[in-house]
């Protein structure tokens, strides 16, 4: 990793027309005010990330190559400091086909509070409980354009195991993750070639998308388990699964309608779910330049207890600003309830630019009315699918506020 | 009948016939408003495609200045609006985004932005007309391509500006979510090259002025500004564009302007 770094500085200077650099470089500092519920867990932390990335292209654009690294360094959790390659690509574009080979970051979908279709790229799930980071997927990806929508065909030759936090990290599972221990459904373990197939069209103001996955589950259901040195830990364990997924969006005046769904079968279970809502705009709110969009999604979840996400009954509000200023002054804030136990959260995301080149970005995350975890009843039902806590229980004392200020370049 | 009656009857068929021939020319204006619009547009037809580089440079009332790198591509759809995107080359933070627009005459324009730092390609809803272009005092409306159904047209009169006649016409926009209630264009008589507007806020308070300058000419027929001006009188605030290495007929075409293509546009 180190040295593949090394050779790709030097790239820039090999000539403008051949690489582009660009990237970002950041300090986060994070801070939990209220007591950990697990031993050793840490109350603030600092680290660092940089981002950098370079682009090329020949044949006059018909083929391009791309970069992109990513490292987080200096947190008290080892888990948390971790190196990624988010893209390391070739695309070549030839008529109404487009190859990419390589490791790509890719998104799919439409939803606000949560991505249910977006299957692709395992989460890097160290970087942020918005599970919107991830980490490259080596793939070999076509996509075809045809007159009546485009097809996306993908071989994703290798498993990338989700990232956990260790020890001292916040945010994290009731005991720690042993990513050593990982097991596999299938024999090829991480070997194992998934396929993933996508239909997505616009007809006017909708736009549809069907996609089907057939592979690794990228989330892990998890077991407990003893590790080498004696300690409780869990045990990731990844299983095939088929996945059909459709989602919708409606413009309608100055609404937005979205709906994802997908239909999902594992050996651990037959699961349904679907998020859906709205976004309606105020433009130009009290004669200012100031939009305000108002955001409500549902979400719901059949899955057995345990192996629901984060959203099994749940209730999404929020409110995006955008101040449309020369700084990009922008504010999200929601609401999400949990339906079934009252659980509630509530997060705010703020960014402005600053000068030319920075740009300060504060987050707050707050979580009421959760229990912590029932350590007993969570690991009495383990051994039948998984360790069965509501996923946010493990959370319930870690409301943050997180600081971060990047430099682009 | 009285002679008084008959005074108020000779007046009332002066005042009818006043009025008539007002309304008359009032048609007549329209009419020549709108003659003008379609000649102006119908002059720049056929262009096919053009790029160029575009610098923003935002002024605020206290001075300050903040700078945007855009590169634009249009392609000309024939029956329709143009399509367009727009690359962001800076702030640095933003680069990368790629805003590509396909518009309409009064429906309303599809939008779709892409996002580099999230790999994803949103669906925007693009009634948001009157809203500021990256923080400018340009709005979105006044960025987009001008149709000639966007707008009713008023003639007002003909008059020197500078080295030019220029046509002096009002127009009212007729589409939805404008910022505006109207505008009073300058267009050269020779090649209806815009030279200068003021824009009227939907209090009817003048709100903007636009001036053009430094047109190129390009394939022989075709003039595009080098300098765009607008300074917002309510705010304080202007901004300077600046347009750079115009390009036409660059052999650009609907494969360039999909929305997926947004991902990988360089």
């Amino acid at each position: 990793m180190r040295r593949l770094a090394f050779w790709l500085m030097l790239l820039p200077g090999c000539g403008n027309a051949l690489a582009e650099f660009s990237g970002n470089v950041a300090a986060e500092a994070v801070t939990f005010p209220d007591d950990p519920q697990f031993d050793g867990q840490f109350d603030n932390d600092l680290s660092f990330s940089f981002q950098p990335r370079w682009d090329g292209q020949w044949n006059d654009g018909d083929d391009q190559w791309s970069v992109e690294l990513f490292t987080r360094q200096g947190s008290k959790d080892e888990g948390r400091d971790h190196n990624d390659v988010r893209e390391l690509l070739w695309l070549h574009v030839d008529g109404d086909n487009e190859w990419r080979v390589g490791i790509n970051t890719m998104f799919w979908g439409v939803a606000e509070s949560q991505h249910l279709v977006d299957v692709v790229n395992q989460i890097d799930a160290v970087e942020n409980i918005d599970r919107e980071e991830k980490l490259g997927q080596p793939m070999i990806h076509l996509k075809r354009y045809q007159e009546w929508g485009v097809l996306d065909f993908l071989l994703l030759p290798y498993f990338r195991e989700r990232t956990f936090h260790d020890k001292p990290g916040r945010l994290r599972e009731p005991l720690v993750v042993d990513t050593d221990a990982t097991e596999y459904q299938s024999s090829a373990e991480e070997y194992h070639i998934d396929y993933a197939l996508r239909f997505s069209n616009t007809y006017d103001d909708l736009d549809i998308g069907i996609s089907w996955f057939q592979g690794t589950r990228r989330d892990p259901l998890l077991f407990p388990g003893i590790d080498d040195r004696g300690e409780p830990v869990l045990i990731p364990y990844y299983e095939q699964m088929k996945q059909l997924g459709v989602d919708a969006q409606l413009l309608y005046g100055d609404w937005i309608w979205r709906l994802e769904m997908i239909h999902r079968n594992a050996d651990s279970g037959t699961a349904n779910a679907f998020v859906y809502g709205f976004e309606y705009t105020f433009y130009g709110v009290m004669d200012s330049v100031a939009d305000i969009g108002a955001i409500v999604e549902y979400s719901y979840d059949d899955a057995p207890e345990g192996q629901r996400g984060a959203f099994d009954r749940d209730v999404f509000i929020g409110a995006r600003f955008a101040f449309n200023d020369a700084q990009s002054s922008e504010i999200l804030a929601g609401f999400l309830v949990d339906t079934s136990n009252h659980g509630r959260s509530f997060r705010v995301e703020a960014s402005r630019r600053i000068g030319t080149s920075w740009k300060l970005e504060l987050e707050l995350q707050t979580f009421a009315n959760i229990d912590e975890v029932d350590q007993s009843a969570a690991f009495a039902d383990a051994s039948e699918g998984g360790f069965a806590a509501d996923p946010q229980a493990s959370f319930a004392n870690d409301s943050y506020l997180l600081v971060d200020m990047a430099y682009y370049f | 009948m009285s002679p008084n009656n008959t005074n108020k009857g000779k007046s009332l068929a002066l005042l009818l016939l006043f009025a008539m021939s007002q309304a008359a020319m009032a048609v007549d204006s329209q009419q020549k408003g709108l003659e003008i619009a379609r000649a102006a547009r119908a002059y720049d037809k056929g262009f096919t495609d053009f790029t160029a580089n575009m610098v923003m440079i935002l002024k605020n009332r206290a001075g300050d200045t903040a700078k945007r790198f855009i590169r634009i591509r249009t392609l000309e759809v024939e029956g329709d609006g143009d399509k367009s995107l727009s690359i962001f080359d800076e702030p640095a933070d933003v680069k990368g985004t790629a805003m590509l627009t396909y518009a309409h005459g009064l429906e309303p324009d599809d939008q779709w932005l892409y996002l580099p730092a999230l790999k994803r390609v949103k669906r925007i809803n693009s009634r948001n007309k009157s809203g500021p272009f990256m923080g400018s005092t340009f709005a979105y409306e006044d960025l987009g391509s001008q149709e000639v159904e966007k707008y009713s047209y008023n003639y007002l009169r003909d008059e020197a500006c500078g080295e030019w006649t220029c046509h002096v016409l009002e127009r009212f926009p007729v589409y939805e979510h404008s910022g505006y209630s109207r505008q009073v264009v300058w267009l050269d008589s020779e090649a209806y090259r815009m030279v200068r507007t003021e824009f009227f806020d939907r209090k009817q308070s003048p709100l903007k002025t636009l001036v053009a300058g430094d047109y190129q000419q390009f394939l022989g027929h075709y003039w595009r500004p080098g300098t765009m001006y607008m300074e917002n009188h309510q705010t304080g605030q202007s901004t300077l564009l600046e347009w750079t290495d115009y390009q036409f007929k660059t052999g650009l075409s609907e494969r360039d302007f999909r929305s997926q293509t947004l991902k990988r546009v360089q």
